[in-house]
């Protein structure tokens, strides 16, 4: 009874601040509603027994997602007033769009029915007597070890793209230049000097001081090809 | 299985999902809204899977349900990544503004 009115009271609170992300002034506020909606989610996972899931969830998305969402809105310098117009003529569509598709939910859900063996089916039986941690962690890396590599692999893709989309060269810092490095020889940066004994210092009294090297002149025709810097 | 019937998490997670895809609609204009109406859509789909799981006591929809969780997180670092250098290249993040391939 309890989890019942609880299932009701978070249920209602992730409907509105979902309803309240998509319809905020302030992109601010969607995402500070998305960071309320995914805490009502997890609480929702707690009713249905997926304890591990939520609190993944609450690490991942309110950790991680929301304070990104959060970091690149504030970051951004965009009048988003301006990007509010046709907020009005977008509606009507939207609206019609979304009635429909939650009217074919309705209809399927309505019509909808467990199918007699779909319980001899179970991919893997929840075990009994046993927290869920320990269940997912019993059949995450075992039977399911190609799920659990490919989500690896989806956040590595992911880390390098984001890398190298966001990485940008600045004019003032300075790189390795490996063709200079490669092509330097022995004759351009050493200097050997055979000096008798005794006559180590020159004859103004100062110490023989090795060629200082000239500093490389910065390339121009490097950065001619438009690499489309930050402007 | 759970204390609250099956019916109930699949009406909310429906609901959620036409929150998001309403969402899309409405800020055509604003890409980082349109992210997260995305986020909501992946939510709806989580939940799906965790109320069948629960419901049928197969651990399979949890695990599912970690992997839509990390494409989510993919997806969402991707796309504000696009958004971030989209917003240097052009000063602004207006969908109708793309428009470089012609399409």
């Amino acid at each position: 009874m309890i989890t019942a009115i609880l299932f009701y009271i978070f249920a209602g609170i992730l409907l509105a601040s979902a309803a309240m992300v998509v319809s905020s002034r302030n992109p601010v506020h969607s995402v500070l509603f998305l960071i309320l909606a995914f805490f009502n989610a997890a609480a929702l996972f707690l009713i249905a027994g997926a304890e591990f899931l939520a609190m993944i969830l609450v690490i991942v998305y309110v950790g991680a997602v929301a304070v990104l969402f959060l970091f690149v809105v504030m970051m951004l310098d965009v009048d988003f007033a301006e990007l509010r117009g046709g907020f009005q003529r977008y509606l009507p569509v939207g609206a019609t769009v979304g009635v429909v598709l939650l009217l074919e939910l309705a209809i399927v859900l309505g019509g909808w029915e467990l199918a007699p063996g779909a319980v001899q089916l179970r991919m893997s039986p929840t075990p009994v007597g046993m927290s869920n941690t320990e269940a997912i962690g019993r059949i995450l890396y075992t039977d399911y070890i190609f799920q659990f590599q490919t989500a690896g692999l989806i956040l590595l893709v992911a880390m390098i793209g984001a890398i190298v989309l966001t990485l940008r060269d600045r004019k003032t810092s300075r790189h390795q230049n490996i063709r200079h490095q490669t092509e330097r020889t022995v004759a351009e940066t050493l200097q050997l000097v055979s000096v008798k004994l005794g006559a180590g210092t020159t004859a103004s009294g100062g110490i023989l001081r090795p060629i200082v090297a000239e500093p490389e002149p910065v390339e121009e025709e490097a950065d001619a090809g438009g690499h489309g810097h930050g402007h | 299985m759970m204390a609250v019937g099956l019916g109930h998490f699949l009406a909310v997670s429906a609901i959620l999902l036409v929150l998001g895809i309403f969402g899309i609609f409405l800020n055509r204009k604003n890409v980082i809204v349109i992210l997260m109406s995305i986020e909501l859509i992946l939510l709806a789909v989580n939940i799906n899977f965790v109320a069948f799981s629960a419901a049928l006591n197969d651990m399979a929809g949890q695990i599912m349900a970690m992997l839509v969780l990390t494409v989510a997180a993919a997806e969402a670092a991707i796309g504000l990544a696009i958004v971030v250098i989209y917003f240097r290249n052009r000063g602004s993040i207006q969908v109708e503004d793309v428009n470089l391939m012609k399409g």
